[in-house]
């Protein structure tokens, strides 16, 4: 069943793991439409980045493809209505996850299917490439392979050398990507070519695995006289992955800490490009998706088209669930899905898979052995990392080490896990390993700000400070002052350096001169703080004296002491001095 | 249902008990081998110590507080029992893998936390604890059965271990008396013992105990243990690094001496099949806890093993060497795992620029 390689030199990947594929329940039947549910449940981020913004109310009508939650500014993707109906609610719901939680979601209550107002069918070569944005920006399409980037912010960097259309599908049951390249392979070609065009790509790859053979034939008669390179790649867990596929196709790594993009990469999954194609000819937002459903508990397995907001149970009951057989749902594949608890979470625009797992069919029960240090897990690695000595860090709490063993880098692609003869649930502990981490990271920036913080507020007191005395010293020796400095000495914090005018006094700006090379050598000196303790007593004197002073002062003539006094303090030299000390100190 | 459980929610399992069931089924052609060679008493010997280290393994995990019923089912114990049976002497007293079996359970892997924290490889610590405390008892090896006067039966066998004499009242010394009417000590002895006192390698050839390229029954019970491995090898039971830098590095050493002096030094093929080269080098130092983790890390281990062999074989006190020389690599691991990590995807060698 295997499709032997074309002309493409590949470069293989380290690592990965032969896995049974078991996609043929699923992917041998043609893509079946999911009859219209009576509600639909749509979570405003269904992708990575911001939420989209609600623009509809409650009790509003709303009509398919119409925008009801419009892309936050910054990363964000917009969000329709997939079938005509009364939005029933906005508030948190259920969304898919494995730990319980709820994210802010619209419900609609749907009527009828609808049909959206379509612009009038074009042809995309008679569109601006600003059209074309916009009308990919416009139909809040994700990437629909499981990162969930918006397609749109990745059109920002042209021009680019490579285009990659991931077709790999490398893990089990899945076979959405299959029946959509089987199915409708001339629109995938169509986006892929858009896209291509709007990032100036030098080179467009589309990459299949061998498994799929019926798939590479269909893509392989539609990138016929195109300029898309067909690559067929070996069928091996997890080829699919972004970085790993850019080494297998390319021989290059993605640095790590970096975006496939700041290397002139750029990869689109086959149904992204299928979503662009329709965004672009047909201006259709991206409102439905194909979804495998299949697993033992499943007794009419397939892939099925379902709109965006679909409840889990629903697809499951349309798809014959038998709940007798049925242990556990699964979103996404069965190496890198979550477990599913909640069924009336929806399906989004990521779920490609749903697995009804019967009996024995998945790992039933978690009894973990010692690590025996086989090194299984190293050979499978496909970022080469040395998953046991990170699972014993992250055991023993060592998490600087882990990060030092770059936990950062692992992709939880689970092949550690799935080869361990201990059976180890090891990429749950990379991820607790990470979380610590992030939050230590959390920690660290809070803790830089606030510190950064007291000591520009510490720099700006003490400067204050010495500017005070310098410029007494000053005044006194040339016999000339009529109230003190500082204006507010009793709360310095409110105390501005900018508000004080110079007297147009020659004596004064002679001390102000002096004043201000006195201060920038005490800024000079290295141990600021050491100067500063050196001249408290004086410092507390001059303090002491500005107080009575401007007692007196205020006691005397209140509006003569403000703006008119100060000889010294708020020069720009002064505050140009400084300045580089918060800043260094912030970074 | 309402657990959340990780991913991935397919794995291979737990197959830990059927990891160690397999080195414990491609020990069998060294085993019978071994039995060809020196009758009953390995046998005996391997279910002493066989019994030792799981009763003494059950003790010390309900001691820990630990369920022995579910954490026994790893089978390590019976791995460690077998490995130091078939090191020891087969007609040593029943005391000795009594002993060596309570040493290697508890002291070097229960004491340290169970299987997965040991430093040391269980077996190998009971052996040299052995070695080092009873040096008589554990150099008492016998002839092939082929080169004795008098080869002992089972009956024998059992007695001769438990009791100290054969059914017709001979002792362990009289049995070692070859046909020659001489005591004869192990091939590798004898090299080291008879080249000291001047005799060339061509000469020590030409004695009964050498057989056609090493020595009598050594050389088949090595082939053995290298089928054993063999197997271990396609199954993927142990990675090649470890075994194929082991009876290299051995090879590479003997090659260099041999060449610089045959007279003086044996052969490489003499060291690749004498003593305990094929076992140790499959079924000993391929043992994961105790060895190095990381690729690299395996090949230098299990090169330092090799050399460590020679020098000791060659140069040391002791005849055989592979016990010695994987305890003392044992003891490098941890830090040959430090300074061989493999370069991590996206973490480029300094100075190469992405294109």
């Amino acid at each position: 069943m295997t499709v032997k390689n074309n002309n493409w030199h590949l470069h293989g990947f380290p690592g990965g793991i032969e896995l049974p594929e078991r996609k043929e329940r699923a992917s041998d039947s043609a893509i079946e439409t999911l009859p219209l549910p009576p509600l639909l449940v749509l979570p405003l981020r269904q992708h990575n980045g911001l939420p989209a913004l609600p623009v509809v109310q409650e009790g509003d009508c709303v009509h398919r493809g119409q925008l009801i939650g419009r892309a936050a500014e910054g990363r964000s993707a917009a969000l329709h209505a997939p079938a005509d109906g009364v939005v029933s609610f906005i508030g948190y719901h259920a969304y898919p996850n494995d730990s319980g939680l709820t994210e802010l979601c619209i419900g609609l209550c749907t009527d009828e299917i609808g049909s959206i107002d379509e612009e009038e069918m074009v042809d995309d070569i008679d569109l601006s490439e600003e059209d074309m944005r916009e009308r990919i920006a416009m139909a809040g399409i994700v990437g629909l392979g499981g990162a969930g980037f918006p397609s749109a912010d990745k059109l920002t960097r042209n021009p680019v050398k490579w285009l990659i259309i991931n077709g790999a599908e490398c893990e089990p049951y899945i076979s959405c990507d299959d029946r959509l390249m089987r199915e409708r392979s001339a629109a995938i070609v169509n986006g892929a070519q858009i896209l291509g065009r709007l990032l100036r790509a030098e080179k467009i790859l589309l990459a299949i695995e061998d498994n799929k053979p019926d798939a590479i034939a269909a893509m392989a008669d539609a990138c016929f006289e195109t300029h898309i390179e067909l690559v067929v790649i070996p069928a091996r867990y997890p080829s699919g992955a972004q970085k790993q596929l850019v080494q297998n196709l390319l021989g290059i790594e993605v640095p790590s800490g970096q975006h496939s993009v700041d290397i002139g990469i750029v990869m689109y999954n086959t149904g992204t490009c299928y979503a662009v194609a329709r965004a672009v000819a047909h201006s259709e937002p991206l409102i439905s998706r194909i979804v495998t459903v299949s697993g033992d508990a499943i007794e009419r397995p397939g892939n099925y088209e379902v709109l965006i907001g679909t409840p889990i149970e629903y697809l499951l009951q349309s798809a014959c669930v038998n709940p007798n057989k049925l242990r556990r749902v699964i979103l996404g594949g069965p190496i890198m899905g979550i477990a599913i608890n909640d069924l009336a979470a929806p399906v989004t625009k990521l779920t490609n898979c749903l697995i009804g797992s019967g009996p024995g069919e998945l790992d039933e029960e978690l009894s973990a052995r010692e690590c025996i240090r086989c090194g299984d897990c190293v050979e499978v690695c496909p970022a080469s990392l040395m998953p046991q000595q990170l699972y014993w860090t992250i055991k023993s709490e060592q998490h600087a080490r882990a990060a030092a063993l770059h936990l950062g880098d692992c992709i939880e692609c689970g092949a550690c896990a799935y080869v361990c003869p201990s059976h180890i649930p090891l990429v749950h502990y990379y991820r607790h390993g990470k979380s610590v981490l992030w939050a230590a990271d959390q920690q660290r920036t809070g803790a830089n700000h606030a510190r950064a913080r007291f000591e520009a507020r510490e720099e700006r007191l003490e400067f204050q400070q010495n500017a005070r005395t310098s410029a007494q010293s000053a005044r006194s020796s040339v016999h000339h002052y009529e109230s003190e400095s500082v204006a507010d000495a009793a709360s310095p914090d409110a105390a501005d350096l900018t508000i004080m005018p110079l007297e147009p006094d020659a004596a004064a700006v002679a001390a102000a001169g002096m004043a201000t090379e006195t201060i920038a050598k005490t800024l000079k000196t290295a141990a600021v703080t050491g100067a500063h303790n050196d001249r408290m007593p004086e410092v507390l004197a001059a303090a002491q004296r500005a107080r009575t002073k401007r007692a007196n002062a205020a006691a005397h003539s209140a509006p003569d002491s403000a703006p008119g006094s100060a000889p010294t303090t708020g020069t720009e030299p002064d505050r140009a001095n400084i300045a580089p000390y918060s800043d260094k100190d912030k970074t | 249902m309402n657990v959340a459980i990780s991913s991935p929610h397919r794995t291979l399992g737990d197959r830990v008990g059927p990891v160690m069931r397999m080195v414990v089924y491609c020990t069998a052609p060294g085993m019978t081998a071994l039995m060809a060679f020196f009758g009953w008493g390995v046998m005996i010997q391997v279910w002493l110590a066989i019994g030792t280290c799981v009763i003494g393994e059950a003790l010390c995990l309900s001691l820990r507080g630990r369920d022995p019923r579910h954490e026994m089912k790893d089978f390590s114990a019976f791995v460690t029992g077998l490995l130091l049976g078939l090191c020891l002497p087969p007609y040593a007293p029943w005391w000795i893998p009594l002993i060596g079996g309570l040493f290697a359970i508890v002291v070097a892997k229960q004491l340290y936390g169970g299987l997965g924290m040991n430093l040391f490889n269980p077996a190998m610590a009971g052996f040299i604890f052995l070695i080092v405390s009873f040096p008589v008892a554990m150099t008492a090896w016998t002839l092939p059965l082929g080169l004795l006067s008098d080869p002992p039966g089972l009956l024998d066998s059992i007695t001769l271990i438990f009791a100290g004499e054969t059914l017709s009242g001979q002792s362990l010394a009289a049995l070692r008396i070859g046909i020659d009417g001489f005591t004869m000590a192990t091939p590798l002895d004898h090299v080291r013992i008879d080249v000291a006192q001047g005799l060339m390698i061509s000469e020590l050839l030409d004695q009964p105990t050498f057989g056609a390229f090493a020595g009598v029954g050594w050389e088949w019970v090595n082939l053995a243990f290298l089928l054993g491995g063999g197997v271990l090898l396609q199954q993927k039971i142990i990675g090649w690094h470890i075994p194929i830098s082991v009876t290299g590095g051995l090879l590479g050493m003997a090659t260099i001496f041999y060449i610089w002096n045959p007279d003086h030094y044996s052969s490489p093929i003499f060291h690749l099949f004498s003593g305990g080269t094929m076992l140790g080098a499959f079924f000993v130092a391929t043992d994961p806890v105790s060895a190095s983790t990381t690729p690299r890390g395996r090949i230098y281990y299990g090169l330092g093993i090799g050399v460590l062999v020679y020098l000791i074989r060659t140069f040391g006190a002791y005849p055989d060497a592979m016990a010695f020389s994987i305890l003392l690599m044992n003891l490098v691991a941890p830090t040959l795992d430090q300074y061989t990590v493999p370069r991590v995807y996206g973490h480029l060698p300094t100075g190469k620029k992405p294109p």
